[in-house]
């Protein structure tokens, strides 16, 4: 079923609102459900490097890929396991990546979330905050000189990301082409453990949008119905050839950064914040207020999530890893202008 | 008829965005009737409608755009104002377009020109030649032409790479050095030249500093020595081959470089024959850089701090003594 939602998300016809509030809740309960399962392999020492979760972050983040059609560009950061697997990332990506299989994507060379298929338009992160914006405005430039019609890419960041050089470069050149790029930032009052106001100095960070040559928009990243509204409406405008658009979530990141981090930094008053509902439960008791799916629906849907991501996990633990003595190190396509300097051998 | 290196590069500019659609340049001032602040695409955005375009002051937004339009199947030429100007594009440089084959196994064939290198009054911001760092770095491939045939080939060359290039042109070659007409044969790039030949004692170099081995080569013939000038025309891949089978013939070894002396590829070239070659020597191997200090703006100052043909020729001698 989950497939079906997939390719539901890829075709043009906008779905009925509930169908696709539901649509994207099943996107937010899978990403959950994977990111649990990763913390516990995580603290049972079963993945090498860190694991970065979206918890909080999943309506947001289900919404940026839903919107967005075969031959759109999709730059997912940290925080966006839900919006690559609606985009349509396999979970054996996921799986394969964090559990260091040769067969996934990164092979063993890359781990967690720095990973993508940019031949299918996902482009893979850099650890490097903000570097992302100018390669999807690139991306759709290249798109515009092919001649290709109708797309656009979204491209994600953090309020924290949003301070780099590269972030404001990025802005500036995206309105300068004119690209059809939705940038949604996701203010989640941390960078890692330091606090808006040590980051910015600014009102509104969405402020920032009209001195770029950009539309901006508020969002409570909490409420699933008003992702669905403002992303949505923001990449309907991107595509209608209106300028590039800005997005400022606000949520609250319920993880650590990491989960090596406790985050005990975080204040209790924070807690009590609006913008640190969480989503998905949010999600859940609109589903019950309206009564859109009843509980047997639900609970059919998480173990469905449940099995898949189990299925995900146990294939890829079975997988060989990367040995070194087999590796191919070699990091140019043109085979005939590696360097001959002897390595270690 | 005669060519400047400079024209070369425009030259090569206008037949790669002639023969092939998917080549756009991208660089500060680069577009409109200006065409570059050394006017190494002068012409070529009226010539090109769209496809020659002036980008904001943005070095690592103007990479990163490069580098998702190659990721989309594009082949851009990036031009950076100033070679110093791309440190600013650094992250783009090493750590987008220099990891991204080995990570995704999707190739990212961007050229970046860096107008390299001293000239009279530019001072240290406008003056450095920056091809050890880049070469320091995985997954790049970086050009360092000292002729205007190379010049020529070797940037059609760099955009029909599938890799990431640097190509360092240098600017006081710009108009100094010119040939009769534009080649019709090219060298592969990783494959050195030997500028001059000699038995004597072996310089490698490359860029405007080959012009400067080659008149010390010419100044020491009237006092009896044979010196054979190795051009390494691109220092990344390094063609050790051609420099190990010099230093066979003249078991002597200078190396000389315009950039900054800690490291680099002097030192590289040198570190390689050490290991490889170290039965061909006759005398320790020596190397001569720029001084360990930002380039200064005063001429004076500036021909003090970089190796010239003197400085070179005095260091050759004492070799030769050895
Ligand atoms: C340029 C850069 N500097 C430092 C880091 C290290 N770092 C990784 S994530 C992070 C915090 C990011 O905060 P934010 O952008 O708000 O995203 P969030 O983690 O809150 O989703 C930092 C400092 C980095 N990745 N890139
Ligand atoms: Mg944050």
């Amino acid at each position: 079923m989950l497939q079906t939602a997939q390719r539901q998300s890829k075709t043009k016809k906008p779905a009925p609102p509930h169908e696709r509030f539901l649509e994207a809740f099943r996107w937010m309960l899978l990403t959950r459900t994977l990111e649990e399962k990763l913390v516990s392999l995580y603290r049972g020492g079963l993945i090498t490097g860190g694991v970065y979760i979206g918890k909080g972050q999943e309506a947001v983040s289900a919404a940026c890929g839903l919107f967005l059609q075969k031959g759109d560009i999709f730059a997912p950061l940290i925080r966006d396991q839900a919006g690559r697997s609606a985009f349509g990332e396999p979970l054996l990506d996921v799986t394969r990546t964090y559990l260091g299989s040769r067969q996934g994507p990164m092979r063993g060379r890359d781990g967690n979330i720095h990973r993508g298929r940019p031949q299918d338009n996902q482009l893979a992160m850099v650890s490097h905050l903000g570097a992302m914006i100018s390669v999807t405005v690139g991306a759709l430039m290249a798109k515009r000189f092919k001649g290709e019609k109708d797309f656009i890419g979204l491209a994600c960041i953090g309020e924290g990301g949003m301070q780099t050089g590269a972030f404001h470069e990025g802005m500036n050149i995206a309105a300068v082409e004119q690209v059809p790029l939705v940038i949604v930032a996701t203010n989640n009052h941390y960078a890692y453990s330091t606090p808006n106001d040590r980051e910015f100095a600014c009102h509104d960070l969405v402020d920032r949008a009209i001195g770029y040559g950009f539309e901006g928009y508020n969002l409570d990243g909490t409420d699933l119905s008003g992702c669905l509204e403002v992303i949505g409406g923001a990449v309907k405008r991107a595509r209608a050839g209106r300028p590039p658009q800005l997005i400022v979530a606000s949520v609250l990141r319920l993880s650590g950064h990491g989960e090596h981090d406790d985050a005990s930094y975080v204040t209790e008053e924070m807690k009590r914040q609006p913008f640190a509902r969480d989503c998905l439960k949010v999600a859940e008791q609109t589903i019950a207020d309206l009564k859109l799916a009843d509980a047997d629906t639900l609970a059919a849907w998480r173990k469905e999530a449940a099995a898949k991501v189990d299925e995900a996990i146990a294939t890829a633990q079975k997988e060989a890893p990367p040995e070194g003595d087999k590796e191919d190190w070699c990091a140019l396509s043109t085979r005939d202008l590696v360097d001959q300097l002897e390595t270690i051998d | 008829m005669s060519i400047t290196y400079l024209e070369a590069i425009r030259e090569a500019q206008a037949k790669l965005l002639r023969d092939d659609k998917r080549v756009f340049i991208y660089g500060q001032d680069v577009g409109g009737a200006f065409g570059g602040a050394f006017k190494a695409t002068k012409g070529l955005a009226k010539e090109f409608p769209g496809r020659v375009l002036n980008a904001p002051i943005s070095e690592d937004a103007m990479v990163g755009t490069a580098i998702g339009a190659a990721i989309e199947g594009m082949r851009p030429i990036v031009e950076m104002q100033f070679a110093d100007f791309s440190s600013i594009a650094l992250n783009q440089i090493l750590n987008n377009a220099g990891t991204h084959y080995w990570r995704t196994n999707v190739p990212v064939p961007i050229t970046i020109r860096l107008p390299s290198g001293g000239t009279k009054g530019s001072g240290p911001f406008h003056s450095q030649s920056m091809e050890s760092i880049y070469a320091h770095y995985p997954g790049l491939i970086v050009m360092t032409p000292a002729t205007v045939e190379d010049a020529y080939t070797m940037l059609i060359e760099a955009v029909a790479i599938d890799d990431p290039v640097v190509y360092c042109e240098h600017k006081y070659l710009y108009y100094h050095l010119k040939a009769d007409q534009l080649p019709t044969e090219s060298v592969p790039t990783g494959t050195a030249r030997i500028a001059r030949e000699g038995r004597d004692l072996t310089i490698v170099s490359y860029s405007a500093m080959v012009h400067e081995a080659l008149a010390v080569a010419e100044q020491l013939a009237s006092e009896g020595f044979e010196i054979e000038v190795v051009d390494l025309r691109s220092v990344k891949p390094l063609d050790t081959n051609t420099v190990l089978a010099s230093v066979a013939r003249t078991g002597r070894l200078l190396c000389v470089g315009e950039s900054f002396p800690w490291g680099g590829v002097t030192a590289e070239v040198i570190a390689r024959v050490g290991a490889e070659g170290f039965h061909l020597l006759d005398a320790a191997p020596q190397r001569l850089n720029a001084k360990d200090t930002p380039i200064p703006y005063h001429p004076n100052l500036w021909s003090a701090h970089r190796p010239n043909a003197n400085v070179i020729a005095r260091k050759a001698r004492a070799l030769l003594r050895e």
